[in-house]
């Protein structure tokens, strides 16, 4: 594919893996979060961890949608999907995550009318093809995938399109990431930045990074030769002493950010107080819901919904392997009573998690003998 | 073996994994969901887990597309396959041509020459007779196609909504071919894994065709008859031949791992020796989805020792449809049942079974 294979080209991997081994003190072990669960899949896909020395670790984050909903949101979608009158779309990923009493592709078998999209303007397109239904959209992710959210209900809105409604989980990336690095569990040195949430946000939220906790930050793309040069970036930084934001996917990203997806997020959506995040407990001001402005197109002000907080089962370390303290293999029921078939954790569901990343495509990767 | 890399506590935990998969496994799910159609694991918990032990039999256990019958000195391949595509039509083919197909093929792929085909019709009230004529006269001229007659069929209605347009089943007898010696547990190091063709243009076409996504591209199904290409492999390479499978639903991917696990061999394939059309890659990136588990209905994967690998590939690139034949990859014996792949970028990574569904209703 032109314009892709570029990014994916083994020489030119090769050459930088080479200078990264060059650029690294080999007394010292280096820990670097790649805070994107997409860079999370890439580095699994490609095999990206075979091309580094071997005290480069990388360290998984917490940017993966499906993996931080709690439980008790996938019963409040179940709740709303089970009523007669609703047809429930959401993407494929969130049909498997388990809430306390099973999922949505349980709640589908059992006659509940839930649909698969890949865009909320599929959503929309069949809301306007039953009006006799209710389409409720489970709008989850973060910056990344909130515009289109945004401008969908804004079309709806447009329209005067009166069955669509938005179960809204959408979260903001800079809290969960303050609150790692206030955390004394993890010494990190230094973060692959999440290339499309600055793809809307822009580069400049992450400047904290550098100037509040000492860490060099670069926005990366999704190839693999991508995330290894910002690695090897990451890698200089450190080895000339410096920290700062530093845009690797200028490609693509903007330092200012999208003005008009944020304006269209900045109209649609305001902060919730307080969110509650997958394992890592209750952030404020951490994610959106749908502003007074758009009430009307609110599941949570439509239905009533259990909004029960149920706790994580007691067997599952999501938390921990979404803060990148444990590695995905170091949690107890990895493998055996969590698989992707029969997760228990979200971490296991969403091909952007750690554990299911690791169980797809790692468990034999990384200088491993074949014979 | 030593495992550079791998901590002594990490190897416990990918230990107690692989036994876990070398397990029969239970059907727990309360109900059957679309993942149970797709190919993957959950197939697989279904057809290990509830109809091989209810059925027990030495032949069901081998779990081969065909079964082997032995009657009056003569051995007999015996299959059989439903067909629910949505769309009916789709370029490149229809529900009917696949029906004959996809049964003619099951039969090649255990060194069978197709016979005679049985037809089973489950048709929904409303269906317009146009449409009807138009795939019975698809079925007769793939039969046709395929050097092979339909013997005996069966029809029946149901109400509206109960079966979108029409549901297909066909069952299949051949002959199995004194060549051939295949059997999913065959595999042994150092044998070759070739591919027919490029991979994942039937399912890149019947998504496609749904028109749920505003996305265009060329790409039409690869549904074809597939003897006259087993018969030419069967002629170069028979008794080197270990193994042939058609990648249907669940993709390469699926077939691969089917096999690993049967033979308990390792299987290592060359992502950059993989054929993908740049419209089937295109899309299926854009979709998130990895070719290796799109289905195909033409393309299959032979699996033959390494002396017979070469005649085997020319053989095939003889073959009209085939000439895009190549080798992808190579049987080891470790890690037993595992499927790994060298990618192009140069790392490596494992190539799991199927977790979910992708894409429902694909055959």
């Amino acid at each position: 594919m032109k314009y892709v294979d570029e990014f994916r080209d083994a020489e030119l991997g090769r050459a930088v893996s080479a200078e990264i081994a060059s650029t690294v003190d080999a007394s010292r072990h280096y820990k670097v979060m790649e805070v994107c669960g997409g860079h999370t899949h890439s580095i699994y896909k490609y095999g990206v961890d075979d091309l580094l020395p071997p005290n480069v670790e990388l360290v998984h984050g917490p940017g993966c949608p499906v993996c931080v909903i709690p439980m008790g949101r996938v019963d409040d979608g179940i709740a709303v999907a089970r009523r007669p009158e609703v047809i429930f779309t959401c993407f494929g990923d969130m049909l498997r995550v388990p809430g306390a009493n099973g999922t949505l592709l349980d709640a589908k078998a059992e006659g509940a009318d839930v649909r698969m999209v890949y865009s909320p303007l599929d959503a929309l397109r069949i809301a306007r093809e039953n009006p006799e239904r209710v389409v409720v959209f489970f709008a989850i992710g973060f910056e990344t995938t909130a515009p289109s959210t945004a401008l969908t209900l804004r079309r709806a809105k447009d329209e005067g399109i009166e069955n669509f409604l938005c179960l809204c989980n959408h979260v903001t990336i800079v809290p969960p990431l303050r609150a790692l690095l206030e955390s004394p569990d993890l010494q990190l040195d230094g973060f692959i930045g999440p290339g499309h949430v600055a793809t809307v946000v822009g580069a400049r939220p992450f400047e904290f990074i550098p100037i509040d906790y000492q860490k060099p930050i670069v926005i990366s793309g999704f190839e693999p030769l991508d995330l290894l040069q910002s690695v090897q970036m990451i890698m200089r930084q450190l080895a000339e002493g410096r920290c700062e934001v530093e845009n690797q996917y200028a490609r693509v990203v903007p330092y200012e950010g999208n003005s008009a997806a944020l304006r269209a997020m900045g109209e649609v959506f305001e902060l919730r107080p307080h969110f509650e995040w997958r394992g890592l407990g209750f952030i404020s001001q951490s994610a959106l819901r749908l502003s007074d402005a758009y009430r009307d197109f609110d599941a949570e002000a439509r239905y009533e919904v259990p909004n029960v907080r149920v706790a994580d089962p007691k067997a599952c370390q999501c938390g921990e392997v979404l803060k990148g303290v444990i590695k995905p293999w170091e949690c107890k029921v990895f493998g055996s009573a969590c698989t992707p078939e029969h997760a228990i954790g979200t971490c296991m569901v969403s091909p952007e998690g750690a554990c299911a990343a690791y169980y797809t495509y790692g468990r034999f990767a990384r200088e491993r003998e074949v014979v | 073996m030593s495992h550079s890399g791998v901590s002594e506590r990490e190897q416990r935990v990918l230990d107690v994994i692989a036994k876990q998969r070398a397990r029969r496994p239970k059907l727990r799910d309360a109900h059957i969901t679309m993942a149970h159609g797709a190919g993957g694991k959950a197939t697989q918990t279904l057809i290990e887990g509830v109809l091989v032990p209810a059925f027990a039999s030495p032949v069901l256990d081998v779990l081969a597309d065909v079964a082997t019958v032995e009657a009056g000195g003569v051995r007999l391949a015996f299959t059989t396959d439903s067909f629910v595509v949505k769309p009916i039509r789709f370029p490149g083919g229809s529900i009917g041509e696949l029906a004959v197909n996809g049964t003619v093929n099951d039969l090649a792929m255990g060194g069978a020459r197709p016979l005679a085909l049985s037809l089973a019709m489950i048709l929904e009230e409303g269906l317009a007779t146009d449409v009807l004529r138009a795939e019975v006269e698809a079925i007769a001229q793939a039969a046709t196609a395929a050097g092979v007659e339909v013997m005996a069929g069966d029809t029946k209605v149901v109400e509206r909504g109960h079966a979108d347009s029409m549901y297909l089943c066909t069952t299949g007898i051949g002959l199995v071919d004194e060549r051939a010696l295949l059997a999913p547990s065959n595999l042994r190091a150092g044998d070759r894994v070739l591919v027919s063709g490029s991979i994942g243009e039937h399912g890149t076409a019947i998504m496609l065709a749904r028109g749920e996504f505003d996305l265009d591209a060329d790409v039409e199904s690869d549904t074809r008859p597939l003897w006259t290409a087993v018969d030419a492999l069967l002629a170069a390479a028979g008794p080197h031949l270990r193994c042939l499978r058609d990648a249907t639903r669940g993709g390469v991917a699926s077939v691969l791992n089917e096999l690993a696990r049967a033979s308990e061999a390792a299987i290592v394939v060359r992502e950059k020796d993989i054929p993908v059309r740049p419209a089937v890659a295109g899309a299926a990136e854009l979709l998130g989805i990895d070719p290796m588990y799109i289905a195909n209905e033409g393309t299959f994967v032979v699996f033959v020792g390494p002396e017979g690998s070469d005649a085997a590939l020319a053989a095939l690139r003889a073959v009209e449809g085939c000439e895009a034949a190549v080798e992808i990859g190579e049987v080891k014996s470790s890690p037993a049942g595992m499927v790994l792949m060298e990618t192009a970028f140069g790392g490596k990574r494992v190539v799991d079974q199927l977790v979910g569904d992708p894409l429902p209703r694909i055959c």
